[in-house]
């Protein structure tokens, strides 16, 4: 290669900022090693472990054994395993694809036009519940959906009602609901300044209502937004862990998505080949929904 | 081709990464028997830490207390007139109990941890399995040194089971205990029962209940249910239960499966947490047992079944989780009956279930002969009456219990009434997924489930846990 730059290309050159392979090979070493220590290799080692019994205590945890596929037809067998995938996706479909984005977007439409001081306000308010750490903001929770003596059950006057007992996965949705908005709410607001003043003010000369200047002047200027924004928050919500702080996956694995799912196999189960098996499908599910959003968004382009 | 080796790449890189990793798992647990016993043993600078899960001011504060305030600074002080100086340290933790055995044996399999542990009796079969501890004898690397401990002619045969697994000693066992059910006399003043009231049949404690479900917002009866309240559902619920229908959990080397006896227990459930009797959402809440523990000492329960952990370190007045100031008059006990009268395991009338921990040594402590000695210091009958502090507990040791049960009519009850009629829990490592399978029936039944699909989910939890349809009980 130093060989052949010395002579004449016999082709344009690819090498565009004209490092050579070598010291290319060199600048990228550095960030290939990080992902391949902290990234690559874990992923391996988690399919490793899903092909293996092992376990976290007992026999298996010393000498486990290759078992192959076995943890993954147990999987596709497993009835808390479906549980928690159905679970899980209302959790994604309630909290992120309809709570989060849906109040986002409406805070950030209602807030365009709103004086500056209420728009700080409000801002401050929603940034608030996503920069408080997950520990603090599920003891609020929990202390607001208490059975005895909790926040919501003097507001509405309906002591002893035990609210994560009963309704968990309601419950879950309103938390992160809250707790996740602010992130499409900021989203949002940037991209509804992309949109044309000068559309915004026809749409209202020829008398189109809100909701059609929504649809028809609004949405296709944002719409790469919403597509991208919808599947972070996707992402983020289903493999989000903070549903064990309110609730643990209880009661009776009533709300338990598949993050919770895995650390209850692994950990209280401690079967940690089952566990690892587990992850890796929920690794190939996040792959596919990033699949289907990606050619969603390369179909508007 | 370009295409080609680019596809290649990454393959040939991920199969060499699968063919480096396979046979990684576990195998470095392997080495550690080789480790020389008498390592650092002549060390005049000794650095020792002990786990436990107790936290002073919460989880067993007594105990915590006892390991920071006295048993450290007395072994310091004797050490040092060795000429050794000792620096010992206390991790306390104050967590459910699964919770403390999951960071263990995290800890444990990083080959890091205390030097020195407790654990729960029930867990030395699968840390044993897992090669996270080891015979004592191996450890200290010197049989006799162990087996010549005078400490051990003290302990009963069965408390020293609590230690062992497959007629090995791991560790030294730190007392026993025994369940009765405990009741709150005002209530049953209130209602109209006996203060000394003690049921022959499970319909008594029906019949008991039901007085008690008219007094305004009182719970009757508190038998744990459910997974999160852990082993505490199969130790005071399921196993008292099933001992009273003439059934153990593991007989003759097969574990229950789906059995009359089983399917009484679950109807019994049933019973309590369908009518009323009992209040199922705590049993299903992630911090059910200590709110039932608060609501008893609020006088809003009536009758629960705990171990006589529950006088010495709940209800007790001083340094309990959930305090009652009137503890010596307000409640009181009684053994727990079988189903019916001669129907109990052995032909028995009463019934009961006893546990317990041991402390066993890291192997991979860097002080093995120190920690042995601290471990036999901690045992010796100065420090168990010392941890004690004047309050009464069933201890490992026959000499101290002579001594102190006298002075607690609860524990001489214990020692006296309960202990000749308890069962222990088999010291077999498939025995916490045998639990774990229990308490999932109970969590069926009180969430509404029948007794019948709960029994036969059971079973199918059971067949996978054991290994095997034969290694199971069934009608």
């Amino acid at each position: 290669m130093a060989s052949a730059s010395a002579g004449v290309p016999r082709q344009p050159a690819r090498d565009v900022a004209g490092l050579g392979v070598g010291r290319a090979l060199g600048f990228v070493a550095p960030a290939m090693l990080l992902i391949g220590a902290f990234l690559v290799f874990p992923a391996l080692w988690t399919i490793y472990i899903g092909i293996t019994n092992y376990r976290l205590t007992g026999i298996e945890a010393i000498s486990p054994s290759i078992v192959g596929l076995r943890n993954y037809t147990d999987a596709l067998n497993d009835t808390l395993f479906h549980n928690a995938l159905w679970l899980t996706m209302l959790f994604v479909l309630g909290s992120a694809i309809i709570g989060q984005n849906f109040l986002g977007f409406t805070l950030a439409w209602v807030m365009r036009r709103a004086r500056p001081v209420v728009r700080r306000t409000v801002e401050g308010l929603v940034l608030l519940a996503w920069i408080l750490p997950s520990t603090v903001v599920a003891y609020l929770w929990v202390a607001f959906f208490d059975r005895d003596g909790g926040t919501l059950n003097s507001m509405l006057g309906t002591p002893g009602t035990a609210w994560l007992i009963d309704y968990p996965m309601a419950c879950l949705v309103i938390f992160n609901t809250w707790r996740g908005t602010a992130f499409s709410m900021m989203l949002y607001s940037s991209a509804l300044q992309a949109v044309p003043p000068s559309q915004l003010e026809s749409a209202r000369m020829v008398g189109a209502s809100g909701w059609q200047t929504l649809r028809d002047v609004v949405f296709p200027h944002i719409r790469g937004h919403v597509l991208t924004n919808t599947l972070l928050i996707s992402l983020w919500t289903a493999n989000d862990f903070s549903p064990f702080l309110l609730t643990k996956g209880g009661p009776n694995h009533e709300s338990e998505t598949v993050p919770v799912y895995i650390y209850n196999v692994a950990l209280q189960g401690g079967e940690l080949g089952y566990s690892s098996a587990i992850s890796f499908l929920l690794l190939i599910a996040n792959l596919l929904v990033s699949l289907i959003y990606l050619r969603l968004l390369r179909r508007r382009s | 081709m370009r295409s080609l080796s680019r596809l290649s790449g990454p393959a040939v890189l991920g199969t060499a990464a699968l063919l480096l990793l396979t046979g990684c798992l576990g195998s470095s647990g392997s080495g550690t028997g080789d480790q020389d016993a008498n390592r650092n043993a002549d060390a005049k600078k000794v650095e020792l830490t002990i786990g436990s899960n107790a936290v002073k001011g919460g989880k067993s504060s007594a105990g915590a207390t006892f390991i920071e305030d006295v048993l450290i600074p007395k072994f310091v002080a004797e050490q040092k007139g060795k000429g050794v100086d000792v620096t010992v340290k206390f991790q306390g933790d104050g967590s459910d109990d699964e919770v403390y055995k999951q960071k263990l044996s995290l800890d444990l399999q990083n080959k890091s941890g205390p030097d020195l542990f407790q654990i729960d009796g029930i867990w030395v079969g699968e840390f044993a399995q897992a090669g996270y501890i080891k015979p004592l004898t191996d450890t200290v690397g010197d049989a006799a040194k162990v087996d010549d401990w005078d400490g051990w002619k003290q302990i009963p045969e069965t408390v020293q089971q609590l230690g062992s697994f497959e007629g090995k000693r791991y560790g030294v066992p730190g007392g026993t205990d025994g369940r009765v059910l405990f009741f709150n006399k005002k209530l049953f003043q209130q209602a109209g029962l006996p203060a000394d009231w003690q049921p022959k049949s499970w319909d008594d404690i029906i019949a008991a209940g039901q007085a008690l479900k008219k007094l305004p917002g009182v719970t009757p009866i508190q038998i744990n249910a459910g997974t999160a309240m852990g082993e505490a559902t199969t130790m005071q619920g399921v196993l008292p239960l099933l001992v009273g229908t003439g059934a153990t959990v593991n007989t003759d080397g097969k574990w229950l499966g789906d059995t009359p006896q089983l399917r009484q227990v679950l109807d019994f459930y049933h019973q309590i947490y369908s009518t009323g009797l009992g209040d199922p959402v705590l049993q299903r809440e992630a911090k059910g047992r200590d709110k039932s523990f608060a609501e008893f000492a609020a006088n809003k329960i009536g009758i629960l079944a705990e171990s006589d952990y529950f006088w010495r370190s709940v209800v007790e007045p001083k340094e309990g989780v959930a305090k009652m100031a009137d503890r010596d008059t307000a409640v009181g006990w009684a053994l727990i009956p079988a189903s019916k009268p001669g129907t109990g395991v052995k032909g028995q009338d009463y019934v009961s279930m006893s546990g317990g921990g041991a402390t066993v040594i890291n192997p991979n402590t860097k002080f093995p002969q120190q920690a042995w000695e601290l471990l036999q210091f901690m045992n010796s009958a100065e420090m168990v009456k010392a941890s004690l502090d004047g309050a009464a507990k069933i201890t490992q040791r026959t000499d101290v219990n002579n001594e102190v049960l006298a002075t607690d009519p609860m524990l001489n009850f214990v020692a006296t009434k309960v202990l000749p009629i308890t069962q222990f829990r088999p010291g077999l490592a498939e025995y916490p997924k045998i639990s774990a399978a229990l308490q999932q029936a109970t969590a069926d039944v009180v969430g509404g489930r029948s007794t019948d699909a709960a029994a036969k989910a059971y079973e199918k939890a059971v067949e996978t846990a054991a290994g095997g349809k034969d290694k199971v009980t069934s009608n």
